[in-house]
């Protein structure tokens, strides 16, 4: 014990001259620094009050006591955030024109490290590849969509509904009740019926958790997770039924070569031409690796204004892998697969 | 091109039939061919030596042609077309005393063709969905076939009419069912007659056809995907296996057992390649990178995104970086800063007080501690 309050005396020595210094270096600033230490949460008064000047919250042995301080040092360094809001406001009011540009904030997005698979649009390779690989008789123009969409054995509840109303976003789509069968039989089935796509809707605890997207005749198959999925009836403000129009799509943000294969999958899931008649847009943003669906119908009210309507249902998707050929999950070869805390280890590294 | 060409020191077939050369010293990489008359045909499918000086390149294509690149030059000089387009692909390539070129096909022809004949030398039939056939480093004239349902064979090119060695299936598993067949890839043990596969059940086996035994005499398993490709390392005591996963692991041959795992890959692989010399793996496949891993430390020494699917690799047994090369020099340069070093410690002066004070304490504390054993 003695050793240790030694040891804390003398850091206040040291401490206390530093303040003296600082106190007067900003002789006309009412508020000292609040944070001098990052490690530990400090509470500095004035030097002429009662504590020590390096004074921690965290040694108040009292519960109330060193609640209440906490709260109080809580409060003053949010009064001084604000102080120093206002002021630069207003230097930046008293500028007026002069007034140097806003940093932009710093967010993982726009510290994305460099991804070397990011497509140059003039690449002749990548345009060779992509001009020749599984979607190039939809994006010719030679097919078009037809999409069978099942679920796991035995749907119950939201899985159900979730079914449906897909089928109401995707033209040309048909439910079918899955009968206990396996994929890889019913994958010869759909390509006899012309089907281009095979979408299987899994389910855990009848929450529908999980997407198999099969392109058809020879692949790829993607795997996605299913997250927040809500329902039309628990959307607020959303429109009416949709129509049966083709809709429009939105493809945000695919911007390395997997990001490229995936919006393909996506976009090769709607007929060619929309029908502009039903302003019905489906939206598929990719924002840190999550793809989010989205399903509007909007409005030109003016020349300048434009009003949106959400019709439903929306969720958000995730990549797990990307599988060359037709669904086989056992001995099929992948294109991409999701290694979790190998990839994901760096947060500023983004895979779509 | 020429000087393109003469820098690579690993040529990679991609599945949009270019031919990819890389230059680690540079780090950059080159594609070989046309881009206006690119074509889904001409998929790369295999690509081996055409000479022991590595000055050729041949490079089988779906489409049943092998096309000669010359690394000098840097330009394709020679085409010629080997048996019908529809047997398949080739799964195995290679040449035969310079002149004479093996070629084996997905239906099991596998065929030996000289220059100046049109017709095959001689034909033998290896059997259905054969998926690799590979030549004994050692001894130019023996080759192994294996595929789907189409277990090991050894031939020799000398007798075409009876493989010396056919592996025999599994024993039957505990629930008495047949254990089906699959080699995906095999290799050639050095300095023994053994030969080392991989199968799309996961499994590893060694065969060895100087035993009378034929089933695996070493069986090991790795991971729960369908292992794809297959490498031995230079000194032949481990085998680098990969998946259609991105796995890929380092096995010992002597008990089966994983030494370790090279990370970094996302997708499946199509090939893997040994250095001949160097520490050094080589691996591309389906997620377009290639990656040299060190297989001392199974870092990641260098990943080049080459923007098409890779099928096969191949690595000249060169060193592959200048500064490899020069591990001589630098190790001159490295006695060269000993010597200045010496220099150094020649011309202080000699401090002896400092120094036996410092080792007097030192000393006792020593004979404590070894009073202190002795009397436990």
């Amino acid at each position: 014990m003695d050793i240790s309050e030694v040891h804390s005396n003398q850091g206040n020595k040291s401490k206390k001259k530093k303040n003296k210094k600082t106190v007067k270096a900003k002789a006309k600033v009412k508020n000292p620094e609040v944070k001098e230490e990052s490690s530990t949460v400090e509470m500095k008064t004035e030097p002429e009050a009662a504590f020590p000047p390096t004074f921690s919250v965290s040694e108040i042995k009292n519960k109330q006591r060193r609640h209440l301080m906490f709260m109080k040092f809580k409060q003053e360094k949010r009064k001084q955030k604000l102080l120093l809001k206002k002021k630069r406001k207003k230097e930046r009011e008293a500028l007026g024109d002069k007034a140097p540009p806003k940093e932009v904030p710093k967010t993982i997005e726009n510290q994305r490290v460099f991804d070397e698979t990011t497509v140059d649009p003039e690449d002749e390779e990548v345009a060779f590849d992509e001009g020749t690989d599984e979607f190039s008789a939809y994006f010719n123009g030679l097919t078009n969509p037809k999409v069978l969409i099942t679920t796991s054995d035995r749907p119950r509840g939201r899985t159900v509904k979730f079914c449906e109303q897909l089928a109401t976003v995707i033209p040309n789509a048909y439910v079918y009740y899955r009968r206990g069968l396996a994929l890889k039989r019913i994958i010869p089935q759909c390509v006899a019926r012309d089907f281009t796509y095979l979408m299987v809707i899994n389910q855990d605890r009848q929450l529908p958790n999980g997407l198999v997207l099969c392109h058809l005749p020879d692949g790829p198959t993607a795997h996605f997770k299913v997250s927040s999925v809500r329902l039309r009836k628990e959307i607020k403000r959303r429109g009416k039924e949709p129509t049966e129009h083709y809709p429009e799509v939105i493809l945000n943000n695919f911007t390395t070569r997997l990001g490229h294969s995936i919006g393909r999958l996506f976009a090769a899931l709607f007929p060619q031409n929309p029908q502009f008649v039903g302003r019905q847009v489906a939206t598929f943003h990719n924002q840190r690796d999550f793809i989010f669906f989205r399903f509007h119908r909007y409005i030109f009210k003016n020349e300048k204004k434009v009003g949106i309507q959400e019709l439903g249902p929306r969720f958000t998707l995730k990549l797990r892998s990307l599988q060359k050929g037709t669904f086989d999950s056992k001995y099929g070869e992948y294109e991409w697969v999701l290694k979790r805390h190998e990839m994901d280890a760096c947060r500023r590294k983004f895979q779509l | 091109m020429e000087e393109r060409s003469r820098l690579c020191s690993v040529w990679l077939g991609s599945e949009t039939g270019i031919l990819k050369g890389v230059s680690l010293d540079r780090k950059q990489a080159f594609n070989f061919c046309n881009t206006r008359s690119l074509s889904r045909e001409q998929e790369i499918r295999a690509l081996c030596w055409g000479d022991s000086a590595e000055s050729e390149l041949l490079v089988g294509c779906l489409d049943g042609t092998v096309r000669t690149f010359s690394t000098e030059k840097g330009v394709f000089t020679e085409a010629r077309s080997f048996g019908d387009p529809q047997d398949g692909g080739y799964c195995g390539l290679a040449s035969l005393r310079g002149s004479a070129i093996i070629t084996c096909v997905e239906c099991g022809k596998l065929r030996v063709w000289r220059e100046d004949s049109s017709g095959p030398v001689a034909e033998l039939d290896a059997g259905r969905n054969v998926c690799r056939m590979r030549q004994s480093p050692a001894d130019p004239n023996r080759v192994a076939t294996g595929g789907k349902e189409n277990g090991l064979k050894i031939w020799d090119l000398e007798r075409p009419e009876k493989p010396l060695f056919t592996a025999k299936n599994l024993r039957d598993d505990w629930l008495a069912l047949r254990r089906p067949h699959w080699v995906r890839d095999m290799g050639f043990i050095p300095d023994s007659d053994k030969v080392v596969t991989c199968t799309g059940y996961h499994q590893v086996h060694v065969f060895d056809p100087s035993t009378p035994q034929r089933r695996p005499v070493l069986e090991a398993e790795f991971g729960e995907y369908p292992l794809t490709a297959l490498s031995l390392t230079a000194a032949g005591n481990a085998v680098v296996v990969g998946n259609t996963h991105g796995q890929i692991a380092v096995l010992d041959l002597r008990k089966g057992l994983v030494r370790g795992c090279l990370k970094g890959l996302s997708g499946g692989v199509r090939a893997l390649q040994c250095h001949a010399s160097q520490p050094l793996v080589a691996s591309c496949g389906l997620d377009r990178f290639l990656r040299i891993h060190s297989l001392e430390d199974r870092t990641l020494q260098h990943k080049v995104y080459l923007k098409s699917r890779l099928n096969c690799l191949l690595l000249a047994s060169r060193a592959l970086q200048k500064e490899a090369v020069g591990g001589p020099a630098e190790g001159g340069a490295e006695q060269e800063v000993k010597e200045e070093e010496d220099e150094v410690w020649d011309s202080m002066e000699q401090v002896e007080e400092g120094a036996t004070k410092r080792k007097t304490p030192g000393g006792d504390e020593v004979k404590k501690k070894k009073k202190n054993k002795g009397g436990d």
